[in-house]
């Protein structure tokens, strides 16, 4: 089979949805106003939380750090604005549940000053090592949705000696459309940042796949790319779900990443172009991620286009800065198909949201749930070749490890199931709640066995310690038996003379 | 031979015991919870079938005839499996204590289980050799493990299924056994060709 | 005549080869119960009413108390239990509120280090005559120490929702 065939073959999972990126996509990059005050979450990646190293009161520069990783798979949090320091505390975070998360809330002074930053003129005279850890410092995460940090898969891919690095401009999901724009605006940024991490990552050759519904994109990236043959553009077809990285790299070539296993293992490694992007500003420019585009859309907005906004402002002043025409019913982070749902519009843009929609209440209107037909449109939409309707139907009988048995652990949520599925069941809830479930499961039995190990160290320290008292009462009686034998020995003696 | 083969297949499927008889349906509907269950269940009963036939064929043929003692069949041939079901019950607590605890109650009830009376009796009466009647007996409880496993496994995808809040539990397993015994019925073609 | 004579050697007969049988296949201990104390959480915080986890996963073995017996353990040990013995039973029916924690109120804590001696874990810190608070990470929530406070300054508060911890509720069934 001819990688041609190959790559415009029509994939057999996923499904076509209506992909709704134009005309936002075709409007110019427009700057959102510099917000009054921006929040930004502790935790906006995967891993661990970042630990604040400022204090309230104290006035920041723009890209200052406020909070340093914390962990080995954690990501720093810059200053978006300079300013002051005006809390340390709760607010509303981006996640169904409305819970709160810790964030620093910085007040702007309106100046915009940045900290004094360290371009490097030549990245690829630098050590690998020392690219991962400007990345790192620089709190650049997987700015697809992922956030994972990137310089964690930097070291990944090293180790593992990647010779592939796949760059993620599929962009799949309706809707959406900031990869588009960056690829668009800046596409030398974008080639340079992937030429970077190939020099990090040791590998020989970029793959580029972007949708061939986007050709502005595709033209503007393959000009870019003109001058170094080593970053390949790769069209690929429209498909839902594109991007996701096991889907694309088995498009791109041809490896199927296994069930249990990274991508890295098949000796290639997935990067976003607009994480490719943050890289080049990180070390070309030295400048921390402090802002990212955002893509505002959806049937509420009245102006809907690309937003190029600092980390920390609202959904609200963004929804403010392209007009709404009606209260939205609904506000999501992300894609429609594997967005976040928001509680509400006061909530801070993290590094992960690559867009903010906003939809009326006719837009988001669905049927209500009917029985299963066993029709098998999941199955065939499944882009992981699961069962989505087996899975259900053990999860709705509380047969979680039934439902395991499906391989439920290989779902990776998109949604292409539920979007398919005649009788509009909630396939995906069924799914993320038996994942919870199942996390929670596993937490439990950690801690089970924590307390387990904690009792019988207990158990050994009392059995211990009473060993112990009754040694040193035992020598003390032996002493005190010792010294009356001596005392009775030298009585004697003291009569005999 | 074939006479041989043709009265074990009568006797697995035609005359299946649970689906033609209706024997043996307390453990039918009792432990077909599991398909594992079902099969451990269908394994002791099989063992105690087998061994409790041919050591009644035994005591018919040389003890109750003989001595015309025929009034005592049903006594002697429950205390030859009630000796059966203890043996079996103490070889599979040492073997597989787990499928000890899930079978309960029920393997001590193989002893009160009418499929073990019932195959007996039923080779008294058709006077079989020693051979046909244990074969005979090994097929009829072949038979009786098949249609537990596929219970089983019927009920097991059951449990996935949203019944009818009136018809949940088992008047649906009822119902689907019912279903079952008309597709045994299907069977009793084969007999004549 | 014949007939008791016939009968009773029968029986002999087979109650000798069943005796014989019974020694021959003896169990010496069942496997079961130490099985079953691996689940259990060990803390031998006596809530089910045994003394500790030993003897309740011995209860257990023989099949005396039910898999619901452990508070502590929640829903995760029930279900593990159950699995282990092949019962099904209603997991409705288990009161699960979650993981619980035990808290300290610090303004009634008079320091008296009674409950950190008693607590099965060691998840009380403090020392004498100071205030006592309680490692999260520690504690099982198996209420050891509530009746060893003098002042009732330790109650069991459920453990709070967090954002790693949230879940997505189950779709309602049509």
């Amino acid at each position: 089979m001819g990688l041609i065939e190959r790559l415009f073959r029509e994939p057999r999972w996923g499904v076509h949805p209506d992909d709704h990126k134009r005309p936002a996509a075709d409007a110019p990059l427009r700057v959102l106003p510099r917000p009054a005050r921006v929040h930004l979450p502790l935790q906006q990646h995967v891993g661990g939380a970042a630990r604040p190293v400022v204090l309230v009161g104290q006035k920041v520069l723009k890209g200052q750090l406020l909070a340093q990783s914390q962990g080995n798979i954690s990501a720093p949090i810059h200053a978006p604005v300079s300013g002051t320091v005006t809390a340390i505390g709760e607010v509303t975070a981006p996640h169904p549940s409305g819970l709160g998360l810790a964030a620093i809330t910085v007040e702007a002074d309106g100046a915009d000053r940045w900290i004094e930053t360290d371009p490097v003129a030549d990245p690829f005279a630098l050590a690998p090592e020392e690219i991962a850890r400007r990345t790192a410092a620089a709190g650049v995460v997987g700015l697809g949705g992922a956030t994972f940090p990137a310089a964690v898969k930097f070291a990944l891919g090293r180790r593992l000696s990647v010779r592939t690095l796949i760059v993620n401009g599929g962009e799949c999901e309706p809707y959406l459309s900031s990869d588009d724009r960056i690829m668009r605006d800046c596409p030398a940024q974008v080639v340079d940042g992937a030429r970077i991490i190939m020099h990090a990552i040791g590998a020989e050759s970029a793959l580029v796949g972007i949708e061939d519904n986007k050709p502005e994109a595709i033209a503007a990236m393959t000009r870019a790319a003109a001058t170094y043959p080593e970053v390949k553009i790769r069209p690929v077809p429209a498909r839902y779900p594109m991007g996701s990285d096991k889907q694309l790299i088995e498009t791109l070539t041809g490896k199927e990443v296994p069930a249990d296993a990274r991508a890295a293992e098949v000796g290639v490694l997935v990067h976003n172009v607009s994480t490719c992007a943050a890289v080049h500003r990180a070390i070309r420019l030295g400048q921390p991620l402090v802002e990212r585009i955002v893509t505002v859309n959806g049937g509420a907005v009245t102006r809907p286009g690309n937003v190029l906004a600092p980390l920390g402002c609202l959904v609200d002043d963004l929804l403010a800065c392209c007009g709404v025409k009606e209260k939205p019913a609904r506000l999501l982070f992300g894609g429609p198909m594997m967005g976040t749902l928001l509680p509400h519009g006061r909530v801070p843009l993290v590094k992960g949201a690559s867009g903010v929609l906003a939809f009326t209440a006719a837009e988001t209107a669905v049927p209500a749930t009917g029985p299963c037909i066993r029709c098998g449109s999941c199955t065939r939409a499944c882009p992981m070749g699961l069962l989505p309707l087996e899975m259900a139907a053990h999860i709705r009988a509380g047969d979680l490890d039934g439902a395991v048995g499906y391989s439920l652990s290989d779902c990776i949520s998109c949604g292409c199931c539920a979007y398919v599925c005649p009788s509009h069941i909630p396939l995906v809830q069924y799914f993320s709640h038996a994942k919870g479930e199942l996390a929670a499961r596993e937490r439990a039995r950690l801690r089970t066995e924590a307390g387990r190990r904690l009792a019988e160290a207990r158990l050994a320290r009392l059995e211990r310690d009473a060993k112990e008292k009754a040694e040193l009462a035992a020598r003390r009686q032996a002493e005190r038996a010792a010294a009356r034998a001596r005392a009775g020995a030298a009585k004697p003696a003291e009569q005999t003379t | 031979m074939k006479e041989y083969a043709l009265m074990m297949i009568g006797a697995a499927l035609v005359n299946n015991v649970i689906l033609a008889r209706f024997l043996g349906l307390c453990s039918f509907m009792g432990v077909t919870t599991r398909i594992d269950t079902a099969a451990g269940m269908g394994l002791a009963t099989t063992f105690v079938i087998t061994v409790s036939s041919m050591a009644d064929w035994a005591v018919q043929n040389y003890l109750l005839a003989p001595f015309g003692l025929g009034f005592l069949r049903t006594v002697t041939f429950i205390l030859v499996i009630a000796s059966a079901v203890q043996f079996t019950e103490l070889t599979v607590r040492k073997v597989s204590p787990s499928l000890f605890q899930m079978l309960g109650i029920y393997l001590p009830l193989i002893t009160t289980n009418c499929a073990v009376l019932g195959v007996a009796l039923l080779l008294v009466e058709s006077r079989l050799s020693f051979l046909a009647s244990a074969l005979f007996a090994f097929a009829s409880s072949l038979g009786y493990s098949l249609v537990m496993v596929i219970f089983a496994g019927l009920r097991e995808r059951l449990a996935l299924a949203t019944v009818p809040r009136l018809f949940a539990g088992p008047p649906i397993g009822f119902i689907v056994a019912s279903l079952l015994a008309m597709a045994f019925m299907g069977f009793s073609g084969i007999s004549t060709g | 005549m014949l007939a008791v004579v016939s009968l009773t050697a029968l029986g002999i007969a087979l109650g000798t080869l069943l005796g014989v049988a019974a020694r021959y296949l003896a169990v010496e201990e069942n496997p079961l119960e130490a099985e079953l104390q691996a689940l259990l959480p060990g803390s031998q915080c006596g809530q089910c009413g045994f003394v500790g986890c030993a003897q309740a996963a011995a209860a257990l073995a023989r099949g005396e108390a039910s898999p619901t017996l452990c508070p502590p353990g929640g829903r995760a040990v029930t279900e593990a239990i159950a699995a282990k013995l092949g019962i099904r039973i209603d997991l409705s029916a288990v009161r699960d509120d979650g993981p619980l924690l035990a808290v300290v109120a610090e303004e009634i804590c008079t320091g008296c280090c009674r409950c950190s001696k008693v607590c099965p874990t060691d998840a009380i810190i403090g020392a004498a005559k100071q205030i006592h608070n309680i490692i999260r990470e520690a504690c099982t929530g198996c209420g050891a120490c509530l009746e060893r406070c003098p002042t009732e300054a330790i109650g069991l508060m459920p453990m709070p929702v967090t954002l790693p911890h949230w879940i997505w509720p189950k779709p309602a069934v049509a």
